[in-house]
């Protein structure tokens, strides 16, 4: 069974104002449990919006929500549990830290969850070292960390409720190249541990083809397409019509068949498109001797 | 939503309304309130409806926006109504209960008190739904600007109202946002007992606090990189112009104040 179903969702801000937006358009959509998925859409497509109702943040203008087959929004008091089994990453989390310390930060989830002392405490040390926050700064204010050390920690306040979902909003953006490293493998670290369902919301195709497995693209409000990666990346044609880029590689190796070199397979990361080179040259010079 | 707090309440629009300098809207909305304050009976409050009716219906903001200007004040409504209805005891008594009584100049006082105060907050917020905040601060700093001869300080304090109206829609996203952050981490700001709800805040508070300063140091920061250096020789981009709109505007509203004059003067009794 799907753990998020949407059927019909259609979300409206300022109904009823000049400034009336339709920003999610009757999106039917099925995620299933354990997928790796990436959201990609140009600025302003609904994809924060979008994210936002998969854990009963926004209430759908029409149409519903299914989080584990239990429609939301049918019984108000059912909403909070939903946070717990879906938990989401605002895009810059660093700006929702309060607490005097790391620790207590990070524990504010596990906390509302109800969840006793040593069981908050265990999660914490788990997330803390999935996210590589050292122990020394467990004890620090979090407004003494750098940007990155931040993110990093308002990251962990979510993973620590040890969400079923767990949905990010472009968690690397604003970061240098090792920073989105760190982040982007950390969570890939959570989804291979865990075998939970990730979405991740991210403007750079790079981190997407070298991450998740399948991608949600969202165009003009609409759904576009749900399906796996290299599926994806193989509508580069209307891709870019959305003003979307599909990886810098597939980009040169779509140029390479368009010169002539027969290829069977699509080429969205670095490493598989060498190991595809370097195979095809080896193969080649076979041939000639 | 808390969106729907109407602050900054501009309703942007086209009408002759909108395109009036703000300026004269501004001294108009003053003439508006002196008229409805010197009717003195209902006739003459007739006139002060009528013209609110009128530029309401010039400014084409729809009557759903008044209920909502209106609604926050249904408490002083009710209640000057109730105080007008039973302390004033003269007149023919229309209904009577043990130290209660309702007269016919209770009932008709309370009713022109209700009117009036309608007739002010519709026509006032009128301005504010046809102006824009900053148009609004620019033409209280012109219109202040004599006050600079007596040393007061009209542009800081203009740009000061300037900024705060600036950033209140700001503040509110930020406040969405990080409501919405902490809900997604099972805060629970709904129920519970007042204790609980004044701790529920903490968690929004701080975040809004941090958020206030970062903003105001990047603000002063930005100014000073763009030289700003205080209302000394400072020209603006776009400049209130006043057209042939504002004088019929002008000669409109003073033909109601007239009528209201005039009606006072014939219905002396
Ligand atoms: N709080 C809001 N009030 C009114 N309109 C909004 C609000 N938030 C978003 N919108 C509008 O809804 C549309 C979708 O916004 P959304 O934030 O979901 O886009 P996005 O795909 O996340 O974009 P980005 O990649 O820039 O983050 C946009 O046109 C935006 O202007
Ligand atoms: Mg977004």
């Amino acid at each position: 069974m799907a753990i998020i179903k949407t059927e019909g969702l259609t979300y409206v801000y300022g109904e009823g104002t000049p400034f009336r937006k339709v920003a999610v358009d009757h999106v039917d959509l099925e995620i299933e449990k354990g997928d790796f998925a990436g959201i990609i859409g140009h600025t302003g497509s609904g994809k924060s919006t979008l994210i936002q109702h998969f854990n009963g943040l926004l209430k759908p203008t029409s149409g519903s929500v299914y989080i584990d087959g239990e429609k939301l929004w049918d019984d108000k008091a059912k909403l909070r549990p939903v946070r717990f089994k879906v938990g989401l990453v605002f895009q810059y989390p660093e700006y929702q830290l309060f607490e005097e310390t790391v620790y207590k930060d990070i524990a504010f989830g596990p906390k509302n969850m109800g969840l006793d002392e040593k069981e908050i405490d265990r999660r914490i040390k788990e997330t803390a070292r999935l996210v590589g926050i050292p122990h020394d700064i467990l004890k620090k204010s979090p407004f003494e960390l750098s940007g990155g050390q931040k993110r990093r920690v308002a990251i962990a306040g979510v993973m620590a409720m040890e969400p079923e979902v767990l949905i990010l909003d472009e968690p690397a953006s604003g970061l240098d190249p090792k920073g989105r490293e760190h982040i982007l493998g950390m969570i890939k670290e959570y989804h291979k541990e865990k075998g939970n369902t990730v979405l991740l919301v991210s403007h750079s195709m790079e981190d997407i083809a070298r991450n998740v497995n399948k991608i949600l693209v969202m165009n003009d409000s609409k759904l576009f397409c749900y399906e796996e990666t290299a599926k994806v990346f193989h509508r580069s044609k209307e891709l870019a019509d959305m003003g979307l880029a599909v990886p810098q590689v597939t980009r040169v190796f779509d140029r390479l068949k368009a010169m002539g070199i027969e290829l069977d397979e699509d080429v969205y990361t670095v490493k598989f498109g060498r190991d595809l080179l370097l195979d095809k040259l080896s193969k080649r010079k076979a041939e000639q001797n | 939503m808390i969106k729907d707090i109407t602050l900054g309440q501009y309703f942007p629009g086209d009408s002759v309304l909108h395109r009036m300098d703000a300026r004269v809207k501004l001294l108009l909305t003053a003439v508006f309130i002196v008229m409805l304050f010197i009717a003195k009976g209902i006739e003459g409050l007739a006139v002060g409806i009528v013209f609110t009716v009128a530029a309401f219906l010039i400014s084409k903001i729809p009557l759903k926006m008044m209920g909502k200007s209106l609604k926050p004040i249904i408490p002083v409504i009710i209640f000057t109504a109730v105080l007008n209805l039973v302390f004033i005891t003269t007149g023919d008594v229309l209904w009577e209960w043990k130290f209660i009584k309702l007269t016919r100049d209770g009932l008709d006082t309370s009713l022109f008190m209700v009117i009036r105060i309608i007739c002010l907050i519709c026509g006032s917020s009128l301005l504010t739904y046809t102006t824009s905040p900053i148009d609004l601060t620019d033409a209280i700093e012109k219109l202040l600007s004599p006050l600079k001869k007596v040393k007061v300080p009209v542009h800081e304090l203009a740009m000061m109202m300037t900024i705060a109206l600036r950033f209140i829609p700001t503040l509110i996203e930020e406040t969405d946002k990080i409501m919405s952050a902490q809900k997604a981490r099972g805060a629970d700001m709904e129920t519970g007992n007042i204790l609980q709800k004044a701790k529920a805040l903490i968690p929004i508070l701080i975040p809004l606090f941090v958020a206030s300063f970062r903003h105001a140091e990047e603000l002063a920061l930005a100014m000073e990189c763009r030289c700003y250096h205080g209302g000394e020789g400072r020209t603006r981009m776009k400049q209130l112009k006043m057209s042939i709109l504002d004088l019929w505007g002008t000669l409109f509203c003073m033909v109601f104040l007239a009528g209201v004059i005039a009606v006072n003067y014939f219905t002396k009794r």
